[in-house]
């Protein structure tokens, strides 16, 4: 209670405060009014550009990222166009040292090779020092043979004439002209005389070419003309005649085979068996293989030779007797236990992934 | 008989010897030369010309032998005989009578085709080639012999003979004759074969295509040097027209049994032999290539050495045709030593022609480089060369050879020891190409330069007058440039007056 009591005291200085207030605030107003609109101004103005600048910013953020990205693009191109460049400059530096070593190879090789030429050119120089001296050779060679002729010639001719001049031989009385007794020696002409057989008389001389002889139609002197003109009888020819002359000997089996044949065919059939014979064993085969073998018939011939109705009756296989109790196919060999372990390997080491 | 009978017959058989008579001795006179003018004025043509017809087969055959003898000798009578119509009675009888006419009648007709190309007309026109044919087919070598000597005598002359002569069927004849055993008819049909093939190649091959070649070179071994020579000559008139024939020639083997003819007595043989390899040379690099493998360089220059004379022209043709075909072929003439014969052969031949060749030859070898340049400088044939160019006792063709030939080996020569004579005697064209081998030269080597200098050649070249801008201007600039300015100026012409001016002008202080 004493606080309303205060509290009613205080109304007139409340409701004049009131109206003071009032007052201050009514004269007030427009300033404050302002300062509000300013206030309000300033602070939507920095909304508004916080805003803007928030959507700057992510615009900023989402070019920053574009270009980026785009940028890189870029420039992974130019990495790939500039890695491809260096690679093509290395390929075409590398390709020109293979042309470079290949093209010298070629040249040196096939197109000028000096070693080559070289080795020909010392060929050549051999081949011709080998053909100067067999030339030389030869010429030598023929050179000496005509001198052998000429000296032949030359001592036939010295001989002719000594056989015309024999009468210059010297006698025991009479010493000749190429024997003077005041010479040591006689003279080679003397001694050539000694030596060779005196000339015969002179035989006629031929006619000359230029007139032909007639005496090809007269007959030869020498010769005697045949008795008969025709020959006797109906002769075999003479090629007959030589053969059966020189036909050799066909003698029959009896006659060319020698009375010891037999014991020599005996003696042959021993030596033989002494050669190869090797075991005295004979062989035998598995004993069993043969003993208990059935003879097995032919379907074919076990089956009545007519038409048979499969083919044409029906279509559809139909158990047969004749070939009921035989056996099937029985396997050669044992099976061999190599392939067991193949694929199932103890570890996996070499497997394919 | 009686005696009256007798009388008559005696007056015939004096008449008969009478003529035998005359007739041998005019035969035998026809032998000498001397005596042939006088027979000529005494007219003997008339009066043996009837004795051609006369009743004795002797009488008839010497008749013809003299008649042949005096055709022989020179063309006019041979033309007489010709105007007489002897010509077709000989051709008649050709095909008649026995073989000893048949000898003389072939020896008239090959005695009077030989004088000239018009006689040869007439011999063909009274139509004795197919009656030489049939003489051709004879059993008897004597009558072969004549007859084919005949044909060779009329195919010599010139191309349409020698076709007239083909087409009479007479080349496989010839072929065979080739095979007979009588060295005198294989002598006679080896020349007639060269008569008909040397004209044309249709007429070689003609000859090939009978299989010529392989019976040639069996020949070629026989001793006989007379043989050797026309089969020799055979094979190189073939051998010259083409490749294919002259290939067809190196196939049938003939080396190098050919290569030892070279040495053989005999010079007309070594001349034809190495005839027949100048003319299989000269077609192509591979056939040279052969003669070079087989030997045949070396053979050929040794062949230079031994001769003398004219007869050394085909071997140095055909050095210069191996040379010529590549630097392979040249390199392989120098090694076999040809250079320095060649050089003893320009020395030794006084004739133009063989000096001509030569200069060629030298030209073919040095002009592929400076290796083979140098190996024809080193024999010192440059001056001699320069010599024949400038000598005006030369002919034509031995100066434009020379010159070419040195032009060819200056321009690749870079021996400079071989090339300093020429600076003081050659005229300009050729001191054009020696100074410019100088200055392709003086520039990389040190020693050379020096050794120019020393020599004189630096001086020389100074006072060489040249128009500026000419090509030699350029060249001597080029040898001042690798000298240094005092040296140049101290060699120019004129630079001792200058000096001495100077030393006129000079006040000293």
């Amino acid at each position: 209670m004493a606080r309303l009591e205060k509290l009613f005291s205080h109304l007139e200085n409340i409701k004049e405060q009131y109206f003071l207030k009032n007052r201050i605030a009514e004269e007030n107003r427009q300033r404050e009014n302002e300062a509000a609109v300013k206030i309000q101004r300033r602070f939507r103005g920095c909304q508004v550009r916080a805003y803007l600048r928030h959507l700057h910013k992510n615009a900023t953020l989402i070019q920053k990222i574009w270009r980026g990205f785009t940028a890189r693009e870029l420039f992974r191109q130019r990495v790939n166009t500039a890695y491809f460049i260096m690679k093509m400059n290395f390929y075409n530096k590398m390709a020109v040292k293979i042309q470079q070593r290949w093209r010298g190879y070629y040249v040196r090789k096939y197109v000028h090779n000096y070693y080559a030429r070289k080795r020909y050119l010392e060929g050549v120089a051999k081949k011709n020092d080998l053909i100067r001296r067999d030339l030389e050779e030869f010429a030598e060679l023929q050179k000496r043979e005509r001198e052998r002729i000429a000296l032949e010639k030359e001592e036939q001719e010295k001989n002719i004439q000594a056989q015309r001049l024999h009468f210059l031989l010297s006698t025991k009385q009479c010493p000749g002209v190429f024997n003077s007794p005041f010479r040591a020696e006689p003279d080679e002409m003397e001694l050539r005389l000694r030596r060779v057989k005196p000339r015969s008389a002179p035989k006629e001389r031929k006619t000359p070419k230029m007139t032909p002889d007639l005496s090809n139609l007269m007959p030869n002197r020498e010769r005697l003309p045949p008795i008969h003109k025709k020959p006797q009888g109906p002769f075999r020819p003479a090629l007959e005649v030589q053969q059966q002359r020189l036909r050799p000997l066909e003698p029959s089996l009896r006659v060319a085979t020698s009375i010891t044949a037999l014991e020599e065919a005996r003696e042959e059939l021993k030596r033989q068996e002494w050669r190869t014979r090797v075991i005295d064993q004979t062989f035998l085969p598995f004993s069993n293989a043969s003993q208990n073998k059935r003879y097995e018939s032919l379907i074919h011939t076990i089956t009545p030779f007519e038409q048979v109705a499969y083919g044409t009756k029906h279509f559809r296989e139909e158990p047969k007797e004749c070939c009921q109790g035989k056996k099937p196919f029985k396997t050669v060999f044992t099976t061999c236990h190599v392939f067991d372990k193949f694929g199932r390997l103890y570890s996996n080491a070499g497997n394919i992934v | 008989m009686t005696m009256s009978q007798r009388q008559v017959l005696q007056v015939f058989e004096t008449y008969q010897k009478a003529r035998t008579q005359f007739v041998q001795m005019v035969a035998e006179l026809a032998t000498r030369p001397q005596n042939i003018e006088t027979l000529q004025n005494a007219g003997v043509m008339s009066l043996l010309r009837p004795l051609l017809l006369d009743a004795v087969p002797t009488i008839q055959q010497t008749a013809a032998l003299a008649l042949g003898r005096l055709a022989n000798y020179n063309d006019d009578l041979a033309e007489a005989v010709v105007k007489g119509d002897i010509l077709p009675q000989l051709v008649y009888s050709l095909a008649e009578q026995n073989r000893f006419y048949k000898k003389a009648a072939a020896f008239v007709l090959r005695a009077v085709a030989k004088h000239s190309p018009e006689l040869a007309q007439a011999v063909v026109d009274c139509g004795a080639l197919d009656a030489l044919v049939i003489s051709l087919e004879e059993f008897d070598p004597g009558v072969k012999e004549a007859a084919a000597w005949a044909l060779g005598n009329i195919a010599r002359h010139n191309g349409k003979l020698s076709q007239a002569v083909v087409d009479a069927g007479v080349v496989p004849l010839l072929v065979l004759c080739i095979q007979e055993p009588e060295i005198a008819l294989k002598r006679v049909a080896a020349s007639a074969l060269s008569d008909i093939a040397k004209h044309s190649p249709e007429l070689a091959q003609t000859v090939v295509d009978t299989g010529a070649i392989a019976h040639l070179a069996q020949v070629i071994l026989n001793p006989d040097a007379k043989l050797k020579r026309q089969v020799f000559s055979a094979l190189s008139q073939i051998a010259k027209h083409t490749v294919d024939v002259a290939e067809m020639v190196v196939e049938a083997e003939i080396f190098p049994a050919a290569l030892a003819c070279l040495k053989d007595p005999d010079e007309y043989v070594r001349k034809n032999v190495t005839t027949l390899i100048r003319e299989i040379t000269k077609h192509t690099p591979e056939l040279s290539q052969i003669i070079v493998n087989v030997g045949g360089v070396a053979a050929v220059v040794d062949y230079l050495g031994d001769s003398k004379g004219n007869v050394r022209l085909p071997g140095i043709m055909m050095l210069g045709y191996v040379a010529a075909h590549s630097e392979n072929l040249a390199m392989a003439v120098i090694v076999s030593k040809g250079v320095p014969q060649l050089a003893i052969c320009l020395e030794e031949e006084q004739e133009d022609h063989i000096k001509a060749a030569t200069a060629w030859a030298f030209g073919q070898i040095g002009r592929h480089t400076p290796e083979h340049a140098r190996a024809v400088a080193v024999v010192n044939v440059f001056p001699k060369l320069l010599n024949l160019y400038l000598d005006t006792k030369s002919s034509e063709d031995l100066q434009v050879k020379a010159k070419k030939a040195l032009k060819s080996i200056l321009q690749k020569c870079t021996y400079l020891p071989a090339l300093e004579p020429l600076l003081y005697e050659a005229p300009s064209n050729i001191l054009k190409h020696v100074i410019c081998q100088f200055s392709k030269v003086l520039p990389h080597d040190s020693k050379a330069r020096r050794l120019f200098v020393t020599s004189g050649g630096l001086k020389k070249v100074q006072e060489i007058k040249a128009e500026p801008g000419s090509a030699i201007q350029e060249y001597i600039n080029a040898i001042n440039s690798c000298y240094p300015e005092e040296i140049v100026r101290y060699y120019s012409p004129g630079y001792s007056e200058a000096l001495l001016e100077r030393i006129e002008n000079y006040q000293p202080i």
